[in-house]
This record gives structure tokens, sequence and C-alpha cells, in this order.
């Protein structure tokens, strides 16, 4: 799995660099700014690019940008973004440009090296990894859309869902039993209209269509 | 910024009543030419006027006397600005006093300085300082010549010797006395021109106040720029170190599988905690300057802010075009600290923000269905700090919050651009 890094610290561009390559990425190029990474990714096409939000020259919100320009001409190539904080913003521009290989996750996840590596791969395969904080953010945010058709309690299910937990892991985070899950995400499924097929991808589909409807 | 610069006097009384001397003859000079160039003016424009008045009224009459009579007004006005100019730098060079010239309000020539009160001061001082600088300044002269004058007196009028030993002894006296006259006089005279040739009372507030709103601008300016330099700062430094930090703790811990239990606790303790200081820290970075808000505005701002509240919170941002980025900013944290109130104090249930700008004004609203009975006073509400935050940017801030609720918290700011 070949990646291009993108980030501005020196120091976690070195780390990365050791962390991927030990979970065994090939890392092929890992660059200081927006620029290069554009560059970059034109000439090595990796299957993932790992952006940092923040980079010079102005420090906002390059990475988003670039993230942008990328699956514009470049829609193979995975987004894993990562940043200091979560914007509301940033994460709505990102997902309606992308829905699928797309991340954007909080800094401090690289800590737990071995859910952040599951991240990547599932990015890289064409899945999403949204951080819980994203996804609250965005939740909030719609919570008070009066075409809200989800119960509070599918509300909930569907946030976990968003973050990529596993029926087994919603039926731990809420203690009910493993049959009321399952009925719930049926009936999510059921309200926003997506035919049963790729569970997986139905599952992200689901947070992503719901979040798009307001 | 001083209004007026007080030129060192040179020390001593000998060098300071010379000083006075020249300047309370200057004085008396100039007053004569004043009275002298005015009075011309007057006199001359006065008999063309009377002369167009009471002459045959033919052409040629007319066009001899009208231009006169025309020019005079605007003739009378150059003296008087004119002349107060001289005044100034005389008072500059001899008396070592700077007076500010008073704004002229930039009045339109030729009839237009005529109203404005800076016109009618100058004239006021010209005529006053007859009396004060020109007699003054003409007695400071009679007295230091008064030895020389006795004798002349004595001469042409034959007296007899004594009476020429007893006037010079008077003379001397007066001699003695001329120092301190001139020093006196040249206390009235920058009195006098204090008053009426340097700026007004309302004018010099006026400025003052200028100079006040400007200094407080840069002041908010600068102190802005040094937030967002140190949220800068941060994030690239120390927020970049812990995250690396936590990360070598994470991959530590997860190659070291065969290390003994209590070192790969203390690992996993440790990553734990560098986590918490970038959870705070992020908080704290979070505080000073949220960057979204100079890369995308109040409306992206607000809506992650909204999205961090632990209440329901309803948004509306309807702002067509940018404020400044300290109105901004400004704006920002009254709603930040408004919303951390919501949650921690109002017990509500739900809050809606409105901002939207109308002209030069930024409308910030902030309304919850709490318990109400929010005051400035109230210990750590921060609501004292919201005014003060408006009052910076010259904004007010208006809380209603009846005991029962609900509470309403108005800010309206001025755009400032």
């Amino acid at each position: 799995m070949r990646v291009v890094i993108a980030e501005d610290s020196v120091l976690l561009r070195a780390g990365l660099t050791k962390l991927l390559t030990e979970g065994g990425f090939e890392v092929v190029d890992a660059v200081p700014d927006a620029e290069a990474l554009l560059r970059s990714v034109t000439a090595h096409t990796p299957d993932l690019a790992l952006i940092d939000v923040r980079m010079p020259p102005t420090h906002t919100d390059e990475g988003i940008r670039a993230a942008l320009v990328i699956r514009r001409q470049h829609p193979s190539v995975a987004l894993m973004v990562l940043s200091q904080y979560v914007e509301e913003r940033y994460a709505t521009d990102l997902l309606s440009a992308a829905t699928s290989s797309v991340g954007y996750l909080l800094k401090d996840r690289i800590a737990h090296v071995t859910d952040f590596l599951d991240a990547v791969r599932r990015v890289a395969a064409g899945g999403t990894a949204l951080d819980p904080e994203v996804v609250a953010q965005l939740m909030v945010r719609h919570r008070t859309d009066p075409m809200d058709r989800l119960t509070p309690r599918e509300s909930e299910v569907l946030r976990l869902m968003a973050e990529g937990r596993s029926n087994h892991g919603i039926v731990e985070a809420l203690r009910v039993s493993p049959s009321a899950v399952e009925k719930y995400v049926t009936n999510i499924f059921a309200k926003l209209d997506l035919p049963p097929t790729d569970v997986d991808h139905r599952r992200v589909l689901a947070v992503l269509k719901y979040l798009q409807s307001a | 910024m001083k209004l007026r610069q007080r030129v060192a006097m040179p020390r001593g009384a000998v060098v300071r009543k010379a000083r006075a001397t020249l300047n309370a003859m200057a004085a008396a000079a100039l007053a004569v030419v004043a009275l002298v160039v005015m009075g011309l003016i007057v006199v001359v424009g006065g008999a063309a006027l009377w002369s167009l008045a009471t002459g045959p009224g033919d052409v040629a009459h007319g066009a001899l006397y009208a231009p006169v009579v025309l020019a005079s007004p605007i003739l009378l006005l150059w003296a008087i600005q004119g002349l107060a100019d001289v005044q100034r730098a005389r008072i500059r060079l001899t008396a070592g006093v700077e007076i500010t010239t008073p704004s002229t309000d930039n009045r339109r020539w030729p009839l237009g300085p005529w109203r404005s009160v800076t016109t009618w001061r100058a004239l006021a001082f010209h005529l006053a300082t007859v009396g004060i600088g020109g007699v003054g300044g003409a007695a400071v002269l009679a007295c230091w010549l008064s030895p020389v004058l006795v004798v002349a007196w004595v001469l042409a009028w034959h007296l007899p010797y004594p009476v020429l030993i007893a006037s010079e002894f008077i003379a001397l006296v007066l001699v003695v006395v001329a120092g301190r006259l001139a020093v006196l006089v040249t206390g009235w005279d920058l009195w006098l021109a204090r008053a009426l040739l340097g700026p007004s009372r309302n004018e010099e507030l006026a400025r003052r106040v200028e100079t006040l709103a400007q200094s407080r601008a840069d002041i908010i300016k600068a102190t802005d720029a040094e937030r967002r330099r140190i949220e800068r700062d941060l994030h690239d430094g120390a927020q970049q170190t812990l995250v690396s930090l936590a990360m070598n703790l994470g991959i530590a811990h997860n190659t070291m599988t065969d290390a003994p239990e209590p070192a790969r606790q203390a690992i996993a303790d440790a990553q734990d905690e560098a986590l918490v200081a970038l959870a705070e820290m992020r908080a704290l970075v979070r505080g000073l300057h949220p960057a979204v808000l100079s890369d995308r505005g109040l409306d992206a701002a607000l809506s992650g802010l909204v999205a961090r509240t632990p209440v329901p919170v309803r948004l509306t941002v309807d702002v067509p075009s940018r404020c400044s980025p300290s109105v901004e900013a400004v704006a920002y944290f009254i709603v930040a600290e408004a919303l951390t109130n919501v949650a921690k104090h109002s017990s509500a249930s739900r809050a809606e923000v409105t901002v939207t700008r109308d002209g030069d004004q930024l409308r910030v609203i902030i309304a919850d269905d709490g318990h109400g009975g929010a005051t400035p006073t109230t210990d750590g509400s921060g609501l004292r700090g919201l005014a003060q935050r408006a009052a910076s940017v010259d904004g007010t801030l208006t809380i209603d919050s009846p005991a029962g609720g609900p509470t309403t918290i108005t800010a309206e700011l001025l755009c400032g651009s």
C-alpha cells in the first residue's frame, strides 16, 4: 500500500513515516505543504494521502482544500485527513466531496497505534473513518433539524455506527440486547431508504445520508 | 500625546527676564502691526462701501469700489489667519512655548472661515493683545529706557540738577522692576494665546478622544495579533510534540509485548496522560483564537462552537460581508462565553444564537429558555467580561434575564469595515 504524507511538523512527519512503514505501508513521499503534496500525488499516484489540515503558507485549511483537489483530479487516491482540532465546516466540505475512501481524525488518535493503522487500512480499502468528535459535531449540528425522522435512540445508534463500531460494539456501548441493536439498525436503514446491499458500506452511507439530509 | 510641548526655558533669572522682555516687546510690535493692518483693511473697505452707497452710482464708480468692498473681507481673513500664525511663531521663538494650531474645520473660502469660531477667536486675540501685549510691552520698554528718558525730560525742560538725581533714582527702581514686569506681561500674553490662538476646549477634547480611540483600537489589534501568534506557536510547537510523544508511547506499548507488566502499565499511563495534556492544550488553544474564525468567518466558527455545546442550539448567521477581525473575535467570544453560561448556569433545554449584520452594525443575540436571573454581578457568570469585550470595540451589551427566565443577551457592535 503506497502512501504520501503531507505534514509540516518535521517531528510528526518522521514519526508518521516510521509508524506507517512499520505498519506495513510503503511511504513513497513525505512533504511539508499542500503544494508539494499535489505535485507528489500527481507524480506517484499513491493509494492513500495522509494530510494535515493546517499547513503553510496560511496555516488554516490548506489540507482540506488540497484533499478536495486530489479527490477531483485523482479519484482513486484515498484521503486520510488529520487535525489538531475538528471543525464541523471542514468535515462538511470534505464529506460533501467524498463519501468513500475518506477519513477525518484528530491527531490524538495516532497514539492508539493499532486503531489508527486499522483506520488507515479501512480508508485505503474504500471505507471511512470519522473521528467520534467529528461525528458528534455533525450530529449536534443537525439535531435541531425539523426534518428529523430518527428517534433519539436511533440517532445514538447511528452516531456509534458513524464512528465505525460494529453491532457488537454498539451493544456494549449502549448496554442493550443484540436483537434491539439489530432492530434499530434496520429501522435506520429503512427510514433513510437504503436497500440491503453490502452491509459495511451501507452503514457509512446511512451516516452520510443522514448528515446530508439537512 | 502632549498637546503643548514646553520647550525648556534657559535657567537663570537674568536670561528669563531677558527673554520675557524680548517677548513682551515683540508682542507689542506685532500688536501694533496687526492693529494697523486690520485697521487699514477695515477703513479702506468701509470707505469704499460708503463711496459705493453714497456715490453717483455709474459704472466706472462701481467698477472702482466694488472690487475693494468685495476683497476686503477676504483680505481681513487673510490678515487674521496670517497674523495668528505669526503670533504663534513669535511665541514659539521668544517664549519657547508651542501653541497648537487649531483646525480651520476645512471650511471653504472665501466666506466659510468666517463661520468658524477659530477665526473669531483669533480676531479676539488680535484686539485683546493690543491691551496686554501692546500696552504691557510698551510699559516694559519704557521701564528699561527710563534712565535715558529721564535725562531727556530733564534736559528738555531745563530742570534743576537735584530733580535729575531724584528722577534717576526712581528710574533705577523702574529698571529693576522692568524684568519682573516683562515676566508678568509674558505670562498674560501666553494665557491669552492659549485661550484664543490654541485649540478650543471642545476641539482639544475631540482630539483627545480621537487619539484615545485610535490607541485603544491599536491595543486591541495588537492583543488579537498576539493571541493569534501564541495560538500558532502552541499549535506548531507544544501540540505537535505532544502528539509525537503520545505516538511514540503508543509504539512502545505495542512493540514491548514481552516487557514486564508494570513497565507496560507505566507506558500506558504515560500515554493516557499525554492524551489528557493534548486535550487540555486543545481547549486552551481554542480559547485563545479559533483558527477557523480568521479562515472561514463567524458562521463557520460559530457552527463549531454550537456543535460543541451540550445544550441544543439553533444557529442563524446572516452576515453578507465580513466585519473587521477584532469585531469578529469579540462577537465569537461573546457567543462562546454566553453559551458556556447557558450550559453551566441556566438549566436551559435549548438556546438560540442569531447573528445579523445591518449596515455597519453587527447584532448578536443569544437566547435561552433557562431559569433566568443572570446579572453582571453574578459571580463566575462572565457577563461582566462580555460587557467589557463589547465595550472594547465601542459596542453595547444588553442582558434581559428576569428571575424565572427566559434570558436574552444582545450585543450590538460596529463592524468597522
